[in-house]
């Protein structure tokens, strides 16, 4: 046992050499330090730590396996729970979910659970051999999107023998794990990895390819002769606030801004896609997108980036070392802050963030203290560019082109617990059917829902 | 990749290609598009896709060289391939019970407006064409336009047909006639104009537009234009529009938004493509 009270730290880069170029920000643990921090974890009987993980992985388990030095049982053990444990041990948010109840945490830190996974998970990626190929059922099943939830899907049906193709509409697989994520939180190499992994299983995937527009639904099952569809398509467009000035020259989507960057890489010299270098920068929101697109700007040379969010910094959704890190990196916080136009001159370029502070008042429906406005506060932030990282609504071309999938009332398609649609035969998880939420919950539906596939095939024999 | 099955330069700076894609050919209606890739490093350009030839699994778009993208494209030879092609992407203009219209296409934009044209004759329709160019040798597709069509080509500088821009005989033709609707395809600042042009006759007039766009499935938001005072994304909700109730002067100005990169890496380009004739 290790009594030490704080997590061992985690090597970071300089925040100001690291602000300045797109390489990973965290360093990752080495073995030794691994076993130590491992042996911080008290083992307890109840594991609260297990509840607090949406797809229930035995922490103490793996963590007993990494004091241990067996890491790979290590990751074993996680692969039997999670799809993208090198993915989620850097994505996850970790405060809120497993570590919130570690017993260690009730006097100092808890235990680096995320840290941990992330270790055992990166160990294997850099030591495992090929993947055999399961030998295959016959049964064929189309997975549409190849974000957290499509590739999850896929991996756990094609374990149990099915023939899997994944269909994509970029021109790379991942999702939101290569569009949006950017490579200083997520290495491409890393999603890169479990891709191949994929494939090594015997997974198809064919890119450029979008659902409803070059197949509907239907005609996957009915032309293609896929035995069952499922769609984690993910979440849509961008969400933006009604202000006036949203449509200006310099006034992007976190998700336009992100997308070119991580997908198109135009942070690059070769790259053919354009991206605005804005000087001073103004992201509106609080959540990982907005940490992730205002710490892009500044690596994309602006001189100054504000966050600007109406409530106060306990409540910003973003994963909390995301916003230290970002705090690290010269990212200024503008909180109790809420826009109420994009200023803009004759050009209809972008000049300003015209805001007024908020203070917090009664507790709304989510419990959390609702801003209201202070008269008399307006200000005015100088910016040329402006991000807005809203979230996100859902995505409507799958439901204008599949007669007879339901949706619910804001447009999400409807599914069950074990990811049902309305349509037999048709599986859904994912932000297509929740709205925005995170990898790890994308992933758990992605999984549960092959399992019901996998049942919903079996049964029809 | 997908092959590039046959290439055709229709003037100086505006090509047509074919390319090897069977299922967007099976699928693509006249008023969608394409997104396309020209190779590993390459941008995502949207295209509008100028017909298909089923039996030869073929997608035909025609485009202007304008900046580097285009340039390479244009450096493509029959046999050659593009790392990507999707689609076909957007609604298919709505023709449905159009029995008289008018459909209006200006320079490059006429590419876009020919299938349009094409489709609304097989339907049975009686179909106006107005194109429109800067001079004669820039005109495109004017057989194939008569051969579906009754046809006026502007030019304007006046070298060819009348002199002037597609308006005058647009509004010649809504002074004669009746007309069910009118489909304008070409640049903003031209459909713009049409719009003002139709409007005291109260036709429907339809706006094809052509934001930049980089997933066009409804993911990133760049696509945006505003429309009837609402946000509306042209390559989920359109890309036809009302014309009558679409912002063109902020469209024009969106359109414009990576003006200076873009000249920047022509030039690039451009260099590139000297050093390599050396
Ligand atoms: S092109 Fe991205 S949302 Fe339309």
């Amino acid at each position: 046992m290790d009594l030490r009270t704080t997590k061992y730290p985690m090597p970071v880069r300089d925040p100001l050499v690291r602000n300045r170029d797109f390489e990973e920000v965290s360093l990752g643990y080495d073995g030794e330090t691994a076993r130590h921090e491992a042996q911080r974890c008290l083992h307890c009987k109840a594991h609260p730590c297990v509840d607090g993980c949406p797809v229930s992985v035995m922490i103490p388990d793996f963590i007993a396996k990494i004091a241990e030095g067996d890491f790979e049982g290590a990751y074993r053990i996680i692969g039997e729970s999670s799809s993208l444990p090198a993915v989620c041990g850097r994505v996850c948010p970790q405060e809120r979910q497993c570590e919130k109840f570690c017993v260690r945490g009730v006097k100092g830190e808890p235990v680096g659970i995320g840290r941990l996974e992330r270790f055992a998970a990166d160990y294997h990626l850099s030591h495992s051999e090929k993947t055999d190929r399961p030998v295959s059922n016959g049964h064929r099943v189309a997975v549409v999107g190849s974000g957290p939830a499509g590739l999850a899907c896929a991996g756990e049906l094609a374990k149990r023998g099915y023939e899997v193709t994944v269909f994509e509409a970029l021109h790379t697989a991942g999702g939101v794990l290569v569009y949006g994520i950017p490579e200083f939180r997520l290495p491409k190499e890393i999603v890169r990895r479990e891709v191949e992994h994929l494939l090594g299983l015997g997974v198809k995937i064919e890119m450029d390819s979008v659902i409803g527009r070059l197949y509907t639904v239907e005609e996957l099952k009915r032309e293609l002769g896929f035995e069952a569809v499922f769609l984690g398509t993910g979440a849509g467009l961008p969400r933006f606030m009604g202000i006036k000035g949203e449509n200006a020259k310099g006034v992007f989507s976190a998700n336009e801004y992100l997308t070119r960057a991580n997908l198109m890489k135009a942070y690059e010299a070769d790259s053919a896609t354009p991206i605005y270098r804005g000087k001073r920068v103004a992201v509106v929101g609080g959540g990982n997108v907005a940490m992730d697109a205002a710490r892009t700007a500044k690596r994309l040379g602006a001189e100054k980036v504000f966050i600007v969010y109406r409530r106060s910094r306990e409540e910003l959704p973003a994963r909390r070392e995301e916003v230290e890190h970002a705090v690290e990196e010269e990212i200024e916080l503008q909180l109790l802050t809420n826009p109420v136009e994009i200023v803009t001159d004759g050009d209809n370029n972008v000049v300003a963030l015209e805001c007024v502070r908020m203070e917090l008042g009664e507790p709304d429906e989510s419990g959390r203290r609702r801003p209201v406005v202070k008269e008399g506060s307006e200000f005015r932030i100088e910016a040329d560019c402006v991000i807005m990282a809203l979230g996100t609504s859902p995505n409507p071309l799958i439901k204008q082109t599949t007669a007879g999938l339901l949706t619910k009332p804001r447009g999400e398609i409807a599914a069950d617990e074990n990811g049902k649609t309305s349509l037999e035969g048709v599986f859904a998880g994912g932000d297509a059917v929740t709205g925005s939420a995170t990898v790890i919950l994308a992933m758990g539906a992605g999984k549960v829902a092959a399992r019901a596939i996998d049942e919903f095939i079996a049964g029809k024999e | 990749m997908f092959r590039i099955l046959k290439r055709r330069e229709l003037n100086k700076s505006v090509t047509l290609i074919e390319i090897e894609a069977p299922q967007i050919a099976k699928k693509a209606l006249a008023g969608q598009f394409v997104i396309l890739r020209t190779d590993e490093r390459g941008e995502r350009i949207p295209l509008t896709v100028a017909g298909t030839d089923q039996g030869r699994g073929a997608v035909c778009v025609i485009f202007q060289v304008v900046g580097a993208t285009t340039m390479s494209l244009d450096r493509k030879r029959e046999g050659d391939t593009i790392a990507d092609l999707v689609g076909p992407l957007g609604n298919p203009t709505e023709l449905d019970g159009i029995k008289k219209a008018i459909v209006v296409g200006g320079g490059v934009g006429c590419a876009i407006a020919l299938p349009v044209a094409r489709r609304l004759h097989e339907l049975g329709a009686d179909v106006r064409s107005v194109i429109g160019f800067r001079t004669r040798g820039a005109v495109i597709l004017e057989e194939e336009f008569r051969a579906c069509s009754d046809v006026s080509v502007t030019t304007d500088d006046g070298s060819y047909g009348e002199t002037g821009n597609v308006c005058i005989p647009l509004k010649r033709l809504l002074e004669r006639e009746k007309f069910d609707a009118v489909y304008a395809i070409g640049p903003l600042v031209m459909m713009k104009f049409v719009a003002l042009t139709t409007k005291p006759y109260g036709v429907k007039t339809v706006a094809s537009m052509n934001p930049i766009m980089i997933d066009g499935t409804g993911m990133c938001g760049c696509c945006r234009v505003t429309v009837d005072g609402e946000m509306k994304f042209a390559c989920v909700d359109g890309p036809d529009f009302d014309a009558q109730k679409i912002d063109f002067d902020e469209a024009i100005g969106r359109n414009r938004s990576y003006l200076a990169f873009e000249a920047e890496a022509r030039e690039k380009h451009c260099n590139l493509y000297k050093k390599e004739g050396n």
